[in-house]
């Protein structure tokens, strides 16, 4: 059984890693340690690198370079094991909508090999408040259920690493306000959390730490007011503008055209 | 180990059941291989005689048509709504999730397989009956073969834009081999003078062939699937 | 490496390909094939030059897939369209051959079934690469191992389904004065085949190194 011969750890340090696409660089010499009990918050335009630094996370992608270690091991050293200690919840909910709300925890459930499943199941559902949709098709429901009910799904083997991926996006308020309630308790329940979001707003004050990958980079944000103030001015500083003031400085006095490379 | 059937098991429990409920694949795929079966007999039945030779043809041709559809549909399956990921993240040996998919699919198949045999025996008028367990084998070995290729094409392209176009331009070619034995085997019992010697030639070839498929299926599943 | 061994190649292929004509007209004219059994001299080298380089799409996807070595991507690549280039020059020369032998341009015999179907197999991989997007090469490396099992089971169930092709057991049969320059051409081929494989690997070699640069100049 897998999750008996668990392979837990306490960290999962990023160490100069790289992904390329062909000749797109989608990440580019990233670094970050995240620790139990940590909730870090991976802020940035689209197409800068979250969410395939999030597949890097969840050992579903290789880096092209550097490392990706869980305490000590990586993910091709530890395998199916490591796995058991990962959640991801994904922009797409990865739920069969022609199955119950039971059906699909059920069958997760049986994938991780989980002791008790129909406890676990009942208790899951419980605090999806599905309890009395439980044997409903998923299809009807709405995507604050769903999105609840994908929560639990990616919980139900309490994974020692969480990744959401945009998991604020369609929800409304109280919804919302539920899934920072959980984050909470995740965070007290010591695990590593690390969240892909673009609702600033809404993450505020919850997160531990927030870094910005703008271009496959990643930076610290800067501690000045609020996050929204935050993740501006550091994306200014590394954005467009940013760079030609910055390369001009370091090109400053030397003839010829300064080339800027494509986006 | 996890159990490796347990999850080959539990993959194909859950399809069936998403099956049972949209019943999309099984639908689509059986109106696909009638059509075929019937485009077939107007082109080569002619004054309610059918060409010489054709059926054991038109039969592996239904077969072979109507199951690239429905591996296409497969994994399209999984794709949506990202459910894929959450089966490659879960602590399981990966080639169980094939194994579990294959057998779904070879389930599927043999419903259509049974509709499409009769079909063409009616309308070609074919002596298909007349060794049944010996075309039962080649059925059984030829879907087998063609599957457990199918099957894996099917889920390394998910990732693929340009999927619906490859599968089958990735899986004829390799599977012709399955064709040919099948739609041999066939013609050596149907053919007036069955030979049978013949069709257990071909079952055995099916048998190699599908061994070392499915045991490389098995074998490049995990790392063609890895990013 | 390749740099190196490139021009040895080249030159002795060059060599032989030189020489070869001359090898072939002096061989003796044969009864009743006449002047185009000489066809045979490019026609069977071409078909062996094709499953060396079949045998080696197959051997370097297998490492590509399980060690990820960059090099054997290369090597299959290159493999795969030089496989499909000697496939073509053989399924050119055997009509040749054909329409004397037979009188007929084609014939579904067994050979040139499976000479066919291993040429689509080659055209579906070289597709897969062009039109696969990102990460088709990891699905070209199954395609190719595919592709390489698949050539015994082509082999006999062509063979048992039809026959009408001379057997190459006739090869190592042949009377010494048809045998040299056969086996000249063959060699010929072979080294070829090599030294085009070389360069073609030490171009997608450029190209990674292209991309490193390209990856490098984005930096900053």
């Amino acid at each position: 059984m897998a999750a008996s011969e668990t392979s837990d750890f306490e960290q999962v340090t990023v160490s100069d890693v790289s992904r390329s696409y062909g000749r797109r660089r989608a990440l580019a010499h990233v670094s970050l340690t995240c620790s139990a009990g940590q909730i870090i918050g991976l802020l940035g335009p689209n197409g800068a690198g979250k969410s395939t630094l999030l597949g890097l996370l969840s050992t579903l992608t290789e880096p092209s370079g550097g490392k990706v270690r869980f305490g000590d091991r990586t993910a091709r050293q530890a395998g199916a094991a490591l796995r058991a200690q990962v959640g991801f919840l994904s922009h797409d909910l990865q739920l069969y909508p022609e199955l119950s709300a039971r059906e699909n925890l059920e069958f997760f459930a049986g994938l991780y090999g989980l002791d008790n499943p129909a406890d676990r199941v009942l208790k899951a559902l419980t605090s999806a408040g599905l309890g009395d949709r439980a044997d409903d098709v998923v299809e009807g429901f709405s995507r604050g259920m769903r999105q609840r009910l994908a929560l639990e799904r990616t919980l139900l083997h309490s994974p020692r690493l969480v990744l959401f991926d945009e998991p604020f996006t369609g929800l409304d308020e109280a919804s919302s306000d539920a899934l920072l309630g959980r984050l909470g308790d995740l965070r007290a329940a010591r695990r590593i959390i690390v969240l892909a979001t673009h609702d600033l707003d809404v993450v505020d004050g919850l997160l531990d730490r927030a870094v910005l990958l703008q271009r496959g980079r990643l930076r610290e944000l800067g501690s000045e007011g609020t996050l929204r103030e935050r993740y501006r001015a550091t994306l200014a500083e590394g954005g467009d503008a940013g760079r030609v003031a910055r390369l001009e400085a370091s090109v400053a006095g030397a003839s010829g055209p300064s080339r800027e490379p494509r986006q | 180990m996890n159990g490796f059937f347990r999850v080959a098991w539990l993959v194909m429990r859950k399809d069936l059941r998403v099956e049972s409920r949209s019943r999309e694949m099984l639908f689509t795929t059986l109106f696909f291989a009638v059509s075929c079966v019937l485009v077939f007999s107007f082109s080569f039945v002619r004054g309610g005689q059918a060409v010489d030779g054709a059926a054991p043809g038109i039969l592996w041709i239904a077969i072979a048509f109507s199951g690239t559809l429905a591996l296409g549909r497969a994994f399209e399956r999984e794709r949506q709504h990202d459910a894929l990921r959450g089966l490659m993240l879960a602590p399981v040996d990966r080639p169980a999730i094939y194994l579990g998919k294959l057998f779904g699919l070879l389930l599927l198949l043999a419903a259509v397989e049974a509709v499409v045999v009769v079909m063409v025996a009616f309308l070609f008028q074919a002596p298909l009956f007349r060794h049944g367990w010996m075309l039962l084998a080649l059925l059984v070995l030829g879907t087998i073969g063609f599957a457990s290729v199918g099957t894996l094409f099917s889920a390394m392209l998910v990732r693929t834009t340009s999927r619906a176009v490859l599968l089958p331009i990735l899986l004829y070619p390799v599977t012709i081999p399955v064709l040919i034995m099948g739609v041999s085997g066939t013609a050596a019992l149907v053919q007036p003078e069955p030979d049978l010697a013949m069709a257990r030639l071909w079952i055995t070839l099916l048998m190699f062939f599908d061994v070392v498929f499915l045991v490389l299926a098995l074998w490049t599943f995990e790392p063609v699937m890895t990013e | 490496m390749n740099k190196r061994v490139f021009p040895v190649l080249a030159a002795v292929s060059l060599l032989v390909f030189v020489s070869a004509p001359i090898i072939i007209v002096r061989a003796p004219y044969e009864s009743t094939m006449g002047l185009v059994q000489k066809i045979f001299y490019f026609h069977f080298p071409s078909w062996m030059a094709m499953f060396l380089s079949v045998f080696i799409l197959g051997i370097a996807s297998v490492f590509y897939l399980f060690r990820r070595t960059p090099a054997a991507d290369r090597l299959a690549v290159s493999a795969a369209e030089l496989a499909a280039i000697f496939g073509l020059m053989g399924l050119i020369t055997g009509p040749l051959w054909g329409i004397k032998a037979w009188g007929v341009w084609w014939q579904w015999d067994a050979r040139l079934t499976m000479a066919v179907i291993l040429e689509l197999i080659l055209a579906a991989y070289l597709l897969l690469r062009q039109y696969g997007g990102a990460g088709s090469d990891r699905l070209a490396a199954g395609l190719g191992i595919f592709a390489m099992a698949n050539v015994p089971f082509l082999y006999v169930s062509t063979e048992i389904w039809r026959t009408v092709h001379p057997r190459t057991s006739v090869v190592p049969t042949l009377p010494v004065d048809f045998g040299v320059p056969l086996w000249w051409s063959f060699g010929g081929f072979i080294v070829l085949c090599l030294a085009l494989l070389s360069a073609r690997s030490r171009l997608e070699e450029q190209r990674a190194t292209l991309d490193r640069l390209y990856l490098a100049l984005e930096e900053d």
